[in-house]
């Protein structure tokens, strides 16, 4: 119990007290220290599984607990959430050497950590909502770190916004079943409480919001206006894996029946977003799509109820994705650009940790063994294979299609960084922590898959049939970006810049780049909405509430008022015939009075 | 132990009298800043030998006792007895009232909102560099009142009394005596009267919060509202203070001339005016209890206020001073939830299950409707107050689901509010003092130029919008589970509360993006950051509503001992 709480309150309170700190080395200290602690907290965590509660609050007919629950593959999830933490921390002190704003960037980072290992170790579902909310704050302030940037400001407005959208969802979830079961404690609802699945249904809105599932994808890719080290923090381990990871909390709750909708948006998001991520322009954005695509196969692992597999996945998706951001930012600087793919290339002797970062990164993401991504991809997607249900026929033929085109935006990428010889270079060495960073996810994400052998996670055993489908399924992905990368080599006449292999997307390739122009076509909508919206609320309350109903009578006394005192003033004649009606009324009220009773 | 209840009330008022006898005089504010912490340190010594939890339950819902009770008669034959009595329920608040009334003169009498405007010799220099800068054509709004030299400006009179700053509207250069230490400096503060009339107001409202008898409590709602309009109509925006106070003042009156009838009505259906025993006994009977309860909750409901009778409290709010909105959006807005969860739900609970329906749709709607017109607003300080027309609705339909978890949530709403809202009206004032300007549109990139400043405002507003570890969420998340848990109908209610909760994170992060991001505005420009004197009266905000949002158990569980 006390060591989950510290789990969570030594990057919280490193956070808060790093909002005060001024001075640059004292910032840099609690920075790299609070997830260094925290990680060896996990550690022991691990070892511990420390259970306990004691009462937050009380309302009565419900109470809301600090309550702590870390099973051996939540404590996994948190030792990849810390790791990943002190990583990008380690990386931006090298990163944000020349910035003002460092002091507070490193304590939102902190903040952020002990917000998503909150999540990860609640068994009170107010709790993690609270872990929940945090993050997506915490986003809020990261994204919006560079005060130079225009499109920051709304890209984290965005961030915060469509994920607070999906927790109006997520709230009502929680409070629904928190009515029905009687308590929040997700280890004392044992069985789906009556109206689960209204419940659970509002829940996975909250968490396609979080995991930028489709429909509520829109937030990602402009997400990446933040430092480069936040998206790594924000794709490896923490908010968007939190979607993916509270659905396996609560896969005891989900009817069975309703797994099917998480398995739709699963197949939709793992196939669409791997379209959009080879037709991505940058390579942030390929990277950004990616993981949404990633995420998706860790819905696809909730929908067949296997929640291990979703975990594993998750795991070694924090160490490549991590990876690959973290080199990503290395790359960028290195080549000098702003990030677009059409300028941004290097040569791999340029920069030998850079090179290995990226190729480890999209080699694991891709699925070759023995790295990583291929042993969880494959427990996914044998998880499916095995479930025998329709979701499982539906997320086991979209993960195989998914991943045909993982290994074509990941070839891609791999051909436009470094296969296109040498551009403009702004610095050459690579600072050493930020080396450090990549060489420590280097060795993650290649011994990551030794979790399948001797780790938490109870999996499905390897097949090999579906080990040679994914290895074909990989090798067709390449084939595709080859063959293209090939028919467009430099021949006379022809420019390098122009080579890219998405051109196999054909005309969709703009529109997919685009992400569909979903994100244009909800921001539209929503501003119209919102101003119509926002105009009739104004007009009903100040013109009509206000203007009419409260000053109008205010006027009308006042009008009436004159109306009265001018009707008393006059002449002689008036005054005589005032008194004498007057009278007339006096008499005649009087007889009526007196003849009635 | 009893006679700290008395200690507290009298106290700010002596203070209130001494304030302005020697208004005239230096030390006039001290007066008032030590009458202010006398009253609060009597109130948070009232827990000491309160009885043991639970060792007076009558039996029913949510029964307590009082803690301690004065008692003197006053005037028998009409049921007026000067009687107080205090409780788990009425506490927290008391400590509130005590701690804003504090704050509020510490802010007067540190000068902390003057100290921070910008002198008028400096101010002179940026706008003609402006206008030349903008061709003459887009002439921002600071060049307007440069050239105009001789016109007021509002902003100037806003914050604070009328003649100190007359030397400074006519663009006269500040002489040295003017960068003088604000503390010994006459000049550089508002007037001692504003600090009496502030007491005023506290002790009045603490009367509220503390009377245990009808009549008394009629008495005391009035005596908060003579106060109060005296502060917007006398040191407000001066373009608007008139038209603000006397529609804050007649609406009010309005409503309370009705809670005066339900309150008689109520003391001649039962005999006594005794409140806890009127509670005790069950209420009035049940043939008057529907008509008791809609007269009090309309006469709270514009108190409170709720939608649609709340049209008084933006204009008031827009137009008082810093300080009047503070107390405005933490003490009086109280004074409404207060008497409705206590008095109209205490006297009359057959009546308050009758019209739940009723004033849980009103609240939603209101929710709704302020946050929709929130997201269009062009100023500041308006933005706010009309926020507190949604968080107010929260609390109302909290209180109209009756249900336990219901009752706290409106009860823990209600403070978190009182902590949040005057801190976000304190920093809206000090960004106002020094910018001059409250319009969204000609703010911009204080993140740059007062980074400190942005940090609380944008920490005030994620505690606004009810983010979980702070204040605000507590209140606003369980109103949500209250409303689920009745079912039925009432989820469309809670899913209405929970989107109003997302509006609210919609509006206050435009307002942070305008405010705060971007480049920076030439009203922003060389703006000072967070003086000392403001972290000290701004801190202990932050603190209650961080400590709230992480430690909520111990608040809660005073609401639970409440005589309700």
């Amino acid at each position: 119990m006390t060591l989950a709480l510290l789990l969570v309150a030594c990057p919280a309170l490193a956070g808060l007290a790093g909002l005060l700190v001024r001075h640059r080395n004292a910032a840099r200290c609690l920075a790299v220290a609070a997830p260094a602690l925290a990680l060896c907290l996990a550690a022991a965590c691990a070892a511990a599984d420390p259970v306990g509660a004691f009462t937050l609050a009380d309302f009565g007919t419900v109470r809301v607990s600090v309550a702590f629950d870390l099973s051996p593959a939540a404590a996994a999830v948190a030792l990849a959430a810390a790791f990943v933490t002190f990583l990008v921390q380690l990386y931006s002190i090298a990163y944000l050497r020349g910035d003002p704003r460092y002091a507070p960037y490193a304590a939102q980072v902190n903040l952020f950590c002990a917000a998503m290992l909150l999540v990860v170790a609640a068994d009170d579902l107010v709790l993690l909502l609270i872990g929940w909310e945090v993050m997506g704050a915490c986003s809020y302030l990261l994204i919006a770190h560079y005060a130079a940037l225009p499109k920051a400001p709304g890209a984290a407005a965005k961030a915060f916004l469509v994920t607070r959208f999906g927790d109006v969802a997520f709230v009502l979830g929680v409070m629904w079943i928190g009515t029905a079961a009687g308590t929040f404690r997700i280890s004392e609802i044992q069985e789906p409480p009556a109206g689960a699945g209204a419940a659970m249904l509002l829940i996975l809105f909250g968490c396609i919001g979080k995991s930028a599932q489709f429909p509520l994808q829109i937030w990602l890719p402009p997400a990446m206006a933040g430092p480069t080290p936040v998206s790594a923090l924000i794709h490896a381990a923490t908010m968007v894996a939190a979607g993916a990871y509270v659905l396996t909390r609560l896969l005891p709750l989900w009817p069975a029946e309703l797994l099917l909708v998480v398995a739709l948006v699963a197949a939709v998001t793992m196939v669409g977003a791997g379209l959009c991520a080879l037709a991505a322009r940058d390579v942030k954005g390929v990277l950004a799509w990616s993981t949404v695509s990633q995420v998706g196969f860790m819905f696809a692992g909730v929908a067949v109820a296997a929640g291990d597999a979703a975990l594993f996945h998750l795991v070694s998706h924090a160490a490549f994705k991590g990876l690959l951001f973290l080199a990503a930012g290395v790359v960028i600087a290195l080549a000098g650009t702003d990030g677009s793919l059409r300028a941004t290339r290097l040569r791999p002797g340029d920069s030998p940790p850079a090179f290995w970062a990226m190729t480890i990164g999209l080699a694991s993401m891709a699925g070759l063994p023995p790295l990583g991504g291929f042993y969880s991809k494959e427990t996914v997607l044998g998880a499916a294979y095995e479930a025998g249900t329709p979701s499982g026929v539906i997320v086991f033929w979209a993960g195989v299609v998914a991943s045909i085109l993982t290994a074509a935006y990941a070839a891609r990428l791999w051909l436009l960084l470094f296969r296109r010889g040498r551009g403009a270079r702004e610095r050459s060495a690579v600072p050493g922590l930020e080396a450090f960073s990549l060489w420590a996810l280097i060795a993650a994400t290649a011994g990551v898959g030794a979790l399948y052998y001797a780790g938490p996670f109870t999996v499905p055993a390897l097949h090999l049939d579906l080990m040679a489908l994914l290895l074909l399924a990989t090798l067709g992905g390449f084939a595709v970006i080859g063959d293209s990368w090939w028919r467009d080599r430099p021949r006379s006449g022809r420019r390098v810049a122009d080579r890219d292999p998405a051109r196999v997307l054909g005309r969709a390739q703009s529109a997919l780049a685009e992400g569909l122009y979903a994100e244009r076509l909800a921001a539209r909508a929503t501003r119209t909405a919102a101003g119509a919206a926002g105009a009739a609320a104004r007009a009903l309350d100040e013109r009509l509430v206000d203007r009419t109903a409260v000053e109008g009578s205010a006027r009308a006394t006042v009008a009436a008022a004159r109306g009265t005192a001018a009707g008393h003033r006059g002449g002689l004649a008036v005054y005589l015939r005032l008194s004498a009606a007057g009278t007339l009324v006096v008499a005649a009220v009087a007889i009526g009075v007196s003849l009635w009773s | 132990m009893s006679i700290l209840l008395l200690v507290a009330v009298a106290v700010p008022l002596i203070g209130a009298v001494l304030a302005w006898a020697w208004r005239h005089r230096g030390f006039a504010h001290w007066i008032g800043v030590a009458a202010a912490a006398l009253s609060l340190a009597a109130v948070a010594l009232l827990p000491i030998g309160r009885p043991p939890e639970g060792s007076m339950v009558v039996g029913g819902r949510l029964t307590g006792g009082w803690w301690h009770e004065f008692e003197a008669a006053w005037a028998p034959p009409l049921h007026l007895d000067f009687s107080l009595a205090v409780d788990g329920v009425s506490w927290p608040l008391l400590l509130l009232t005590a701690l804003l009334g504090l704050l509020c003169c510490a802010h007067n009498a540190l000068g902390a909102e003057r100290r921070s405007a910008p002198r008028a010799e400096s101010r002179a220099a940026v706008p003609h560099a402006t206008a030349a800068g903008a061709g003459g054509v887009a002439v921002s709004p600071t060049a307007e009142r440069a050239s105009a030299p001789l016109q007021v400006a509002p902003a100037t009179l806003e914050t604070g009394g009328p003649f100190p700053t007359a030397d400074q509207a006519r663009g006269v250069p500040a002489g040295p005596g003017h960068a003088a230490d604000p503390a010994t400096d006459p000049a550089a503060r508002p007037s001692p009267t504003l600090t009496a009339l502030l007491l005023a107001v506290q002790a009045a409202s603490m009367l509220v919060f503390l009377s245990d008898n009808l009549i008394l409590f009629f008495i005391a709602f009035e005596a908060v509202l003579l106060p109060m309009w005296a502060i917007i109509h006398r040191y407000g925006d001066p373009a608007a203070r008139r038209h603000a106070a006397a529609k804050f003042a007649l609406f009010t009156v309005a409503g309370s001339l009705l809670m005066a009838t339900g309150l008689f009505v109520a003391v001649a259906d039962t005999g006594t005016a005794d409140l806890g025993a009127i509670i005790t006994a069950g209420g009035v009977s049940e043939p008057v209890s529907l008509l008791v309860f809609a007269l009090l909750a309309v006469g709270f409901a514009v108190k409170a206020p709720l939608w649609p009778l709340h049209s008084w409290l933006p204009d008031a709010h827009t137009a008082a001073p810093t300080v009047g909105s503070v107390l405005l959006a933490g003490v009086l807005l109280k004074l409404g939830t207060y008497g409705l969860v206590r008095v109209a739900g205490g006297l009359a609970p057959d009546g308050a299950v009758a019209a739940a329906p009723v004033l849980a749709v009103l609240a939603a709607l209101g929710i709704l409707v302020a946050g929709l017109v929130c997201l269009g607003l062009p100023e500041l300080k308006r933005l706010i107050a009309y926020s507190s027309v949604g968080h107010m609705g929260f609390v109302v339909l909290a209180f109209a689901t009756g249900t336990e978890a219901g009752l706290r949530a409106a009860l823990f709403g209600n403070l978190a509010h009182g902590l949040i809202t005057p801190l976000l009206f304190f920093l809206v004032g000090a960004l106002k003092a020094r910018t001059r300007t409250g319009r969204l549109d000609d703010l911009g990139g204080l993140r740059l130029a007062a980074p400190a400043l942005a940090g609380l405002l944008g920490f005030a507003a994620l505690a606004s919008l009810g983010l979980p570890g702070l204040a605000g969420f507590w209140g606003e998340a369980f109103t949500v589970y209250a409303a689920a848990e009745r079912g039925g109908a009432w989820l469309a209610l809670a899913a209405a509360a929970a989107f109003g909760a997302f509006l609210a994170a919609a509006y206050l992060l435009r307002m942070l993006k305008r405010v705060s991001h971007g480049p920076v505005a030439p009203a922003a420009a060389g703006i000072g950051d967070v003086s000392a004197a403001e972290a000290a009266v701004w801190a202990p905000l932050v603190a209650g509503t961080l400590l709230l949002g992480l430690v909520p158990g111990p608040l809660l569980d005073l609401f639970a001992g409440g005589l309700l």
